[in-house]
């Protein structure tokens, strides 16, 4: 059995599709918070989120797409794929289990697709450097919206600070593996068709502990971590999404309104 | 929660040069998240390109059972609105 670490069949294609993927299932859970959130200013704000982040999917996913040539739209990847081919990070699969959760979620990620998509805007791959540059708007929102409530929860009171902290807890098993790198991923780089995600890694430290300290929060030393995108592991979450996500095309294939 | 948090008043620009309009109102617990939640609720489909929030409680309004003595006066007064000159055609649209 080959190493997926090592080689993987069309690289570049599943490059792309998993930064689509991320976007894709994060905007996904967002969209399940739409008439639950905290108040009525923040049902629309995450559903703003939500919105940005399919968006990108679209983009990303149509991009692999044309990569992989057996002219798979961004629809059909994104319904009729099983949750063994998603390549999408743990971390965006995690439920919302209250807002400090929604909203812990969104910082760790929002900070560490920032840093990626700075660097994807200046790629020598054009089509994708062109799909960053326009997320990067939405992501620089993303992340400053974020951050601001993690400051608000974690100085807000003790129930809060205690909520955000409990996310953080529960959700940083997840962040190691944002910067894992594979040796094809390598090679993409050395093509000018992918960033590293451990070149980032540093950074992504410096905004966590900055924003971190603002809010009165730790995050977690030391702490073990999980990863399995790259295998086609994931967490039990990501079955369940899809099930409810890709039911209507399952059961009416290629319906269209 | 929700009833803790404070009514901001938004007022949007829609283009430079323009004046900001009330557009509504939001509630946020503090200044930074009602800009970000009249940013979200009020501009999502580019209706402006600045926003104003002010403390609605900050807002000095008039009492509409006044309006008679602040307002009627005027009604009588219609020589105040310069609608008896003659604009020569070459002005155009003042």
């Amino acid at each position: 059995m080959t190493d997926v670490y090592e080689t993987v069949e069309n690289p570049h294609f599943q490059y792309v599709l998993g930064l689509g993927d991320d976007s894709l299932i994060l905007g996904q859970r967002l969209s399940e918070c739409l008439s639950k959130g905290p108040a009525l200013e923040m049902d629309i704000a995450v559903s703003n989120l939500s919105l940005d982040l399919i968006g990108q999917a679209d983009l990303l996913l149509g991009y692999a797409g044309k990569i992989e040539g057996k002219g798979r739209s961004a629809d059909e990847l994104v319904n009729f794929r099983d949750a063994h081919d998603y390549r999408c990070h743990w971390l965006v699969e995690q439920p919302d289990r209250d807002w400090g959760y929604t909203i812990c979620r969104q910082f760790l990620f929002s900070s560490y697709q920032y840093l990626l998509f700075e660097r994807l805007a200046k790629l020598e791959d054009k089509e994708l450097a062109e799909i960053a540059a326009k997320a990067l708007k939405e992501i620089a929102y993303h992340r400053r919206f974020s951050a601001e409530w993690i400051v608000r929860l974690g100085q807000g009171t003790e129930e809060s600070n205690l909520r955000v902290q409990n996310a953080i807890n529960e959700l940083w098993r997840y962040t190691g593996e944002l910067f894992e790198t594979t040796k094809w991923e390598e090679a993409l780089a050395k093509e000018g068709k992918a960033i590293l995600a451990s070149d980032v890694e540093a950074e992504w430290v410096e905004t966590i502990d900055e924003v971190f300290a603002k809010a009165g929060l730790s995050k977690l030393d030391d702490f073990y971590m999980v990863y399995g995108r790259h295998k086609g592991h994931h967490s039990e979450y990501l079955g369940h999404m899809l099930c409810e996500m890709q039911y209507l095309q399952r059961a009416y294939p290629g319906a269209e309104w | 929660m929700n009833t803790d948090w404070e009514l901001f008043e938004v007022f949007i620009r829609s283009k430079r040069g323009l004046s900001h309009k009330h557009a509504g109102s939001v509630h946020a617990s503090d200044a930074r998240m009602a800009l970000e939640n009249a940013r979200d609720l009020y501009t999502r489909r580019s209706e402006g390109e600045s926003l104003w929030i002010v403390k609605s409680n900050d807002i000095i309004a008039s009492d509409p059972e006044e309006g008679d003595s602040l307002f009627g006066p005027a009604k009588d007064k219609v020589y105040r609105h310069p609608t008896f000159y003659e604009i020569p055609d070459e002005v155009g649209k003042m």
